[in-house]
Order: structure tokens, then sequence, then C-alpha cells
């Protein structure tokens, strides 16, 4: 058999080949004369033909059939043999092989050779490698070469202690004894290994840490020397002394000190001179100086070094290289909560940041400009902010414009700013504005009432423009259907009002639901909308055809609400005002506010309108329904009532939980009590508004027969506001066997004396029975 | 910690690939591709270092040849952008001004190097000249 050909030869054929298939080829054949070569145990040439075999391998080839002859090499005598050997372990003998246990016998006999390299090359396979049950065995081994005078083994020792820690973390203890003057070494290579071991324990074991404490003057001594004494040629970079060395003793202080007064106060002074001292015009020293920051502000610092390395990172952000002010940007971030001022100082610069090319420089940069957002820079920031929305890329823009709504909520100076904010993220990022955005911009919106006309204008203009993002043309016809009014009579103050014609409004939204760029949740909007304007506006025949046309859509949703508001011009046109009327307030904090109530015609029948209501987030007008129980009335106004007792409105849920808190010793009274019905209030101050009286009625029978649809009905004079919420049931037991009973609150800002109207409607033993009374006898702790 | 060591070049050709940390084979070579993939498309004006699954990828371009090294979120990225530096210094000074060819046949050689400074996912020895001098004495061996 010819001697196998030389690596060399090997790979320049490799080269050669010019496709895919060839080189294939070639290797194939390799393999095949390596693979008779094996069998016939030659030892002259395994080493070689191994190496040709990795070489194979790096290239992507499979090469398992050469593991084995990999232990064979590392069982020989040859020095050559062993390196190969050792190297194609590394390469193809994972933990996952069967054949990796194999090894440990002639690592163990390799770890005691003579030779330092051979033990040297052991300590390496065995360091990068080993799995646990290796490492399990030979760890005895390993700490006593770390307690040799050989500089060269103690450093590879070293590390492979690490890496045997870090696979068996419980035989850290044996290595203790070994690490007690690793620190009085001089040479570097050394040091530095023991600082990573040091790290390394100190990192997974906290008693390990306290143990260690004691070492934190010896670490100071040592980099004081590093940084005072002179060059030292050997381990210079750039004129810095080891700053790997540096860097990594910085790092044990850091670890060393975090929560620790004594040895915090300890490194003071070292953190200070390194922080001054180091040469910054290279990447080395900026190395050294961002090790320095983060020990700085990890550890019990006093404010002052604080406050230094802040500074260094601000001069970071003016550095010309981007990845130190990437470096910067990360470290601002995570100190921005503990040392807000010292960070806004370098505010200008972290919004130049914004303007960066590097695409993670940018996202840091918005990250930090939204967390150093305040009362005082709002507007400022607020324009960068926008401009950066403008002419980002697309996977920022969800994430900026809602930290643009945050921001704005928080800190808006005006709201006429904070409308013109939101319409301009709606209409540069419209698309990408998260789904909850729509509601909580409604909400705010509704709450801004002095600026509801100057809104539907500026959006009813946005959307002249431009119908395709979606949040935008959801918020927008919300708005006109509940503003409608206030667009046609072009009774603007802020700007220029508009000249709008009822019939262009509707052109609009009309436009929305056939166009094709409109989402179904978008044209469910623009329904309820036009129905909205039914009330609002004077010509209703167009609104009529277009819902009756709907009625018969393909889309279930819309379909659904076309027949129910058909239903409505029909059937129960007279409720229709009452459904669609303005709503009120959103509560959110305060339940004050006028709300323009438009006038109902004041209706008695409860309503049967059997809509089902689809989730209330993205469907505000179908509320309408549930609110009419919190509708206030300013007038001697009875108030509409649901009969689906058992299912409170959504709001009117909450507003029961927001109650019961304080509960002043206010009597309770009889309201009305004629021919068996019995009516009693409760009382209770609502917390947090003490103007807003908690009134539960309790009613109660004394006959023999059931009150079957019973309804309460109240009205209060002009400067009162009345809330009534769904009752627990509409049917009142006989003989006094259960209570009805019904929240009231009553709003009452100028304390007058609380009077009530109210109206009984039930039917008894199958006959009707209605009846009206006035209740003046309210006790005076309930309006005081 | 260092969880892996790559040379590739710009086509993808694997020059070395040194790995710290136990991955299956097409572990590997999906890594190895995962790499190249995010590291060819960046360019002068990107910083050299790139969050990669839950580490970290720290690279410098050499000619043709991209040196990436993959460590733990929490290490400092400048020193090991030295690191990376101090490494190439000394395969330059190994190979007397060092190219790719270079590094392909003699490919067995540059493990050798990697191992004489990094060990256990750390950097071992950091001076340039005791490196080249241990190299040498590993070389007469031979």
């Amino acid at each position: 058999m010819p001697a196998p050909i030389r690596l060399r030869e090997l790979i320049r054929t490799i080269r050669t080949a010019r496709t895919q298939a060839e080189e294939r080829e070639m290797i194939q054949k390799e393999c095949a004369a390596i693979r008779s070569s094996f069998r016939e145990e030659d030892n002259t040439y395994r080493c070689r033909n191994v190496a040709k075999l990795l070489y194979m391998h790096m290239l992507g080839y499979p090469a398992h059939f050469g593991q084995l002859e990999c232990l064979k090499l590392i069982a020989s005598q040859k020095f050559t043999d062993k390196r190969i050997g050792y190297l194609g372990a590394m390469l193809l003998l994972d933990e996952r092989q069967d054949v990796h246990l194999l090894m440990t016998n002639c690592i163990k006999n390799d770890l005691n050779h003579s030779t330092q390299y051979v033990q040297g090359l052991a300590l390496c396979t065995l360091g990068c490698m080993g799995s646990s049950e290796m490492c399990r065995d030979l760890a005895g081994e390993v700490e006593k070469l770390l307690k040799t005078s050989n500089s060269y083994l103690r450093k590879k020792a070293a590390l492979c202690a690490v890496h045997v820690i870090r696979k068996v973390p419980e035989l850290m203890e044996m290595f203790l004894p070994a690490t007690k003057n690793l620190l009085s070494e001089k040479n570097h290579g050394v040091l530095h290994t023991s600082v990573v071991l040091l790290t390394e324990m100190c990192e997974r074991s906290p008693d390990m840490l306290a143990h260690f404490r004691k070492l934190v003057p010896q670490l100071v001594r040592i980099l004081k020397n590093l940084i005072m004494s002179g060059y030292s040629p050997e381990h210079d970079v750039s004129g810095i002394s080891d700053p790997f060395l540096q860097v990594r003793i910085l790092r044990l202080l850091r670890i060393l000190g975090k929560s620790d007064d004594d040895s915090s106060e300890a490194m003071n002074d070292i953190l200070a001179q390194v922080a001054t001292n180091t040469e910054t015009s290279k990447n080395v020293g900026n190395a050294i100086l961002y090790e320095t920051v983060l020990t700085i502000m990890d550890i019990k610092s006093e404010s002052g070094l604080r406050v230094l390395a802040i500074n260094i990172l601000g001069r970071f952000l003016l550095n010309n290289d981007k990845n130190i002010r990437y470096v910067a940007l990360t470290s601002l971030l995570k100190t921005v909560q503990t040392d807000h001022n010292a960070v806004q100082r370098h505010r200008s610069t972290i919004v130049d940041c914004l303007k960066d090319l590097d695409v993670s420089i940018k996202r840091r940069a918005m990250e930090l400009s939204f967390a150093l957002v305040n009362g005082n820079n709002i507007r400022g920031m607020m324009k960068e902010l926008l401009y950066f929305l403008d002419s980002c890329d697309p996977e920022f823009k969800a994430d900026c414009a809602s930290g643009v709504f945050l921001a704005a909520e928080k800190y808006a100076p005006s709201k006429r700013w904070h409308i013109d904010t939101i319409m301009r993220v709606l209409t540069t990022a419209g698309s990408y504005v998260r789904d909850d955005s729509v509601p909580n911009l409604i909400q705010l919106i509704t709450n801004s009432v002095e600026m509801h006309a100057y809104t539907v204008q500026r959006l009813y203009k946005a959307l002249l423009d431009d119908i395709s993002q979606q949040p935008l043309v959801q918020v927008a016809s919300w708005c006109i259907g509940e503003y409608g009014d206030l667009l046609v009579s072009g009774q603007c103050e802020e700007e220029e009002p508009i000249q709008v014609t009822e019939d262009e409004v509707l052109d609009v939204l009309e436009g929305l639901l056939v166009s094709n760029l409109s989402a179904a949740v978008t044209r469910g909007y623009s329904l309820t909308a036009i129905m909205k304007l039914s009330t609002r506006f004077s010509g209703v025949n167009r609104i009529k055809k277009v819902v009756s046309i709907y009625g018969s859509s393909i889309d279930v949703e819309l379909q659904q609400r076309a027949v129910e508001y058909n239903a409505l011009f029909k059937k129960y046109d007279h409720m229709r005002p009452a459904l669609l009327e303005r709503m009120p307030i959103m509560e959110k904090s305060a339940s004050n506010g006028p709300t323009e109530i438009v006038q109902t015609n004041g209706e008695t029948e409860p309503s049967v309108v059997d809509s089902k209501h689809p989730p209330p987030v993205s469907q505000p007008a179908n509320q309408a329904n549930d609110l009419l129980d919190l509708l206030g009335g300013n007038d001697v106004v009875p108030v509409i009532q649901t009969t689906v007792p058992t299912k409170p409105a959504s709001a009117g849920g909450e507003l029961l939980d927001l109650l019961g808190d304080l509960s002043l010793t206010i009597p309770p009274m009889t309201a009305y009590n004629k021919n068996g019905l019995k009516i009693d209030f409760t009382f209770e101050r609502a917390n947090p508004n003490p103007n807003v009286a908690v009134i539960t009625i309790h009613a109660s029978n004394s006959t023999e027969a059931d009150m079957t649809d019973f309804v309460f009905q109240a009205a209060v004079p002009k400067t009162f506001q009345l809330q009534l919420l769904s009752p627990s049931s509409n049917v009142v037991p006989a003989l006094n066997q259960g209570t009805v009973t019904q929240v009231i609150r009553v709003l009452n800002p100028q304390k007058q004396q609380l009077r009530m109207r109210i109206k009984l409607t039930y039917t008894l033993k199958g006959s009707p029975v209605q009846d009206l009374a006035e209740v003046n006898n309210f006790p005076p702790q309930s309006w005081q | 910690w260092i969880r892996f060591i790559l040379i590739q070049n710009r086509a993808g050709k694997t020059r070395l690939a040194k790995w710290y940390m136990q991955f299956d084979d097409d572990e590997k070579q999906k890594l190895i591709e995962e790499v190249h993939a995010v590291v060819t498309v960046r360019d002068a004006k990107h910083t050299n270092f790139v969050e990669f699954r839950n580490f970290k990828i720290i690279y410098r371009r050499y000619a043709g040849l991209y040196f990436c090294i993959c460590v733990d979120v929490t290490d400092n990225n400048l020193a090991y952008l030295e690191g990376i530096h101090n490494f190439v210094e000394v395969l330059n000074e190994y190979f007397h001004n060092v190219c790719e060819l270079d590094l392909v046949f003699n490919f067995y050689k540059v493990y050798t190097v990697v191992d004489e400074m990094f060990l256990a996912g750390e950097i071992r020895e950091t001076s340039q000249t005791k490196v080249l001098k241990q190299l040498l004495m590993l070389q007469s061996l031979e």
C-alpha cells in the first residue's frame, strides 16, 4: 500500500476542485484510503491520516470513524501523535460520544507526564471539553498541578479548574486551599488566571464570596502597582500595562464590593485613580474605563464617584468610535433609574444619538430618551422623538409610538398639545400603533371636552388625506360619529373652522365602509358612527338607507349591527336619541365634569333592545346600552335602565367596587311605603369624591303575591346628577321574603338639599301598577 | 465566559471553530450559519457587537476573514475586542504576515495558538512575547 498522501497535498488537491460534487468525490476517495489504512493498524502514518481527517471534518464532512484512532494517538509516546490526537479529541469527541470516557485514563497519565508540554496538552483538553465524570475523576490531579511552581502549568491548571467548577460545582471546596497563595504571584499570566478562578468561585458561591472578601486590599495593591509601575513591555498594549489583567481585577472587585460597605470603601480610591488616570485615546483605555464604570455603579460607592462614572459615560457618548457610544448607552440605560439627575445632564448628546446610523445605537438612544422625559423637557424631547418616529425603521415604530403616548399622557403641558401630538403619531406611524392605544385615545379625547370641535376637525381633515392607517381611521370615525354636529356647525375655536356639509361627512364615512383598505373592525366603527349621526344630523333618510343596505352584508358583524340599527329605526325610534347620546366622561380618576346630554324623550318603558354585546373594547357605541345606566340627568329627567338584572353594566361593576369604603353613619330612611311596597334608602359616601352620595334602595313586598316587572326610576333637580345602576332583580318576592336592591349615585356639588321624585311600576296579580312619589325626607348628613 | 470562537471567510467557509460549550453537531452547523448570516450583512457603520440568541457576539473583520467570539451578555465588549486583536497580532507574528491560506494549510497550528491564548472559555495568556516563545518551543518538538 503506497504511503498515504501528505496533508499539504490533500489540501492543495481539494482546493483545486471546482464544484461541490468534485470536492465530494475527492473527499470520499481519500476517506476510503484512510479507512483501509486504519484497518491496517499502521502506526507510522496514523497521525497524518487523522490530520487529514480533521481537515475534512472542518470542511463539514463526517469523520466519526476516526474517533478511536484519536485515542490511539493520544496513547502514543510521540509528541506529534499526542498533539494531533488531542486536537482530534477536542474536535470530534464531545461529551455525547461513548468513546469519550476512554480518554480519562490517558489524560490522567499525561497529567503526570514528565514533559510539561504533554501535561499542558492534557490540561487543555480537559479544560475545553471534559465531561462531569471526567472532571470528577481528574479534579485531584488538576488541584495538584495548581500548586506546582511551574507557571506555565499553573496558568493552565487554574483555567482547567474553572472548567471543572463549571461542570461540577460541588468540587469547588477542593480547590480552596490551593488558592491561598495565588495572588502573591508575580507572573502576570498566573495572576490573570488566578483572578479568573477566584471570580468564578465567588460568582458561584456566596460563602466563597465572603471568604475572599479579605483579599480586597491585596487586589487593590496589585491594581495600583499595575497603574503606577513603569513600562512593562511584555504585557503592554498601546502603552497601558496589562489591560486584560486590570479589567479582570476590576471585575472581581465589583463582585466583592457589591452590597458590602467596607470593601466598597477600600476600593473607592483606586477606582477614582483608574478613572482619572487612564488614557482614553485608544480602545484599550476605554475598555478599562468601561469596566471601572460598571464597578462603580455596582458597588456602594460614594456619590462623587458615581457622578464621575456617569461623566465618563457622557464623554464616551461623544467619542467617534461607535462601539464606545453603544457601550455607553447600554450602561446609561442601566443607571438612569438610580442616578437620574446625573444622566439628565447628558440628555442632548443622547438625543443626538437618535440620528446614528447603527440600529442598536438608535434603539438604546430611544429607550434612554423615553426614560429621561420629564415635565420640563417634554416639548423639546417630543419634537426630537416625533422626528425620529418619522424617519426610523418600521421595527422601532411600534415601540416609539407607545412610548410617545405614555410620555404625552404623563407630562402633557396642555390638552391641545396632547391632542396634536397624538394626531402627529397617528398620521406618521398610524399602522404601527398598538391595538390598545385606540381605546385609550378615545377616552382621552372624550375627556378633553373643550377640544372636541378642534379634534374632530383635525381628524376629519386627516381622513380626507389618507384612509389606510387603521388606528387613525378608527379613532377618526368614532370622533365624527360622536361630534359630527360640531364639525358641521363649524364652531372651532382653536383653528380656522372648515366648512363641511352633512353629505360630505357621510360620503367620507361611507367611503370607509366600501374601501378595500378598511379592516373589518374599522368598518364596524364607521357603521356605528353613521348611525350615531342620525341623531346629530338632520338628513336621516340617507342614513337609514345605508344601514338597511348593510343588513344583508356578508360580514356577520356588520350585518348584525345593521340589523339592530334597522330595528332601532323601525320599532324603537323613540329610544334612538337616548341610545345614541353623547358619551359621558369616562371615569378614570374624578367623576366630575358636565356631560353634554341631549334631551331624552322621557321614556318610561324599559328597553328590550336585546342586542348582544361583543367585547366592549373596540365597539364603544354598543356600550351605549350598558352606559345608559351611567347617564346622569341635568334636568328632571327620568333615567332609563335595562332589565338585565343579572348582568351589571361593565363600568357599573367597577363603580361598585369603588364604593363602600367610607361610610359615615347616615341613618337609613324609608322613602316610600304604600300598598305593600316599601322602599328603604341606605347611604354611603363615595370615595374619593365626597360630593357623591351613594344610595342603595331596598324594595320589599309585604303582600301575598310577588311583584313582577318591578322598575324603579328616579329624577332629581337640575343642580344634581343622578346615576342609576342595574337592579338586583325585577321581581320583589312576596311576604318580605327578599328585597330588590339597586344603587343610585347622586352628585351634589352645590351641596343643596337632596330631593327626589320616584316612579314605580310593577305588576301585581296580573294588573300593572304605577305610582309616583316625592322623597323629601333625606337626612341632612346625606347631602352635606 | 466565551462560548465559542469562529474564524470564517466572507463566503461562509469556517477556518477555525473552537467550542467551549457542549453543542450537537447539527447545532454547531446551525450556529455557524447563523453567525455568518448575522455578521456578513454588517458594514463599517455598525458597531462590532451583535446580540445573538441570549449571548452576544463580538467580531472584527480582518481582510476577508471574520473573527467572532461569542460571550455572555454581561461580559466587557471592549475588552474582548482587544482580545481578538491580540490574538490576530500573535497569528500575524507567528506566520509572518499571515494570510488566509496560512490558516488553511496549517489549521492544526492555528488551534495550538488558540489553545495557548484561551482555555476553558477565558483568556489565558495575554503577553504576545510569551505566547510566541511557547509556540516556537512546541514547534521544535515536532
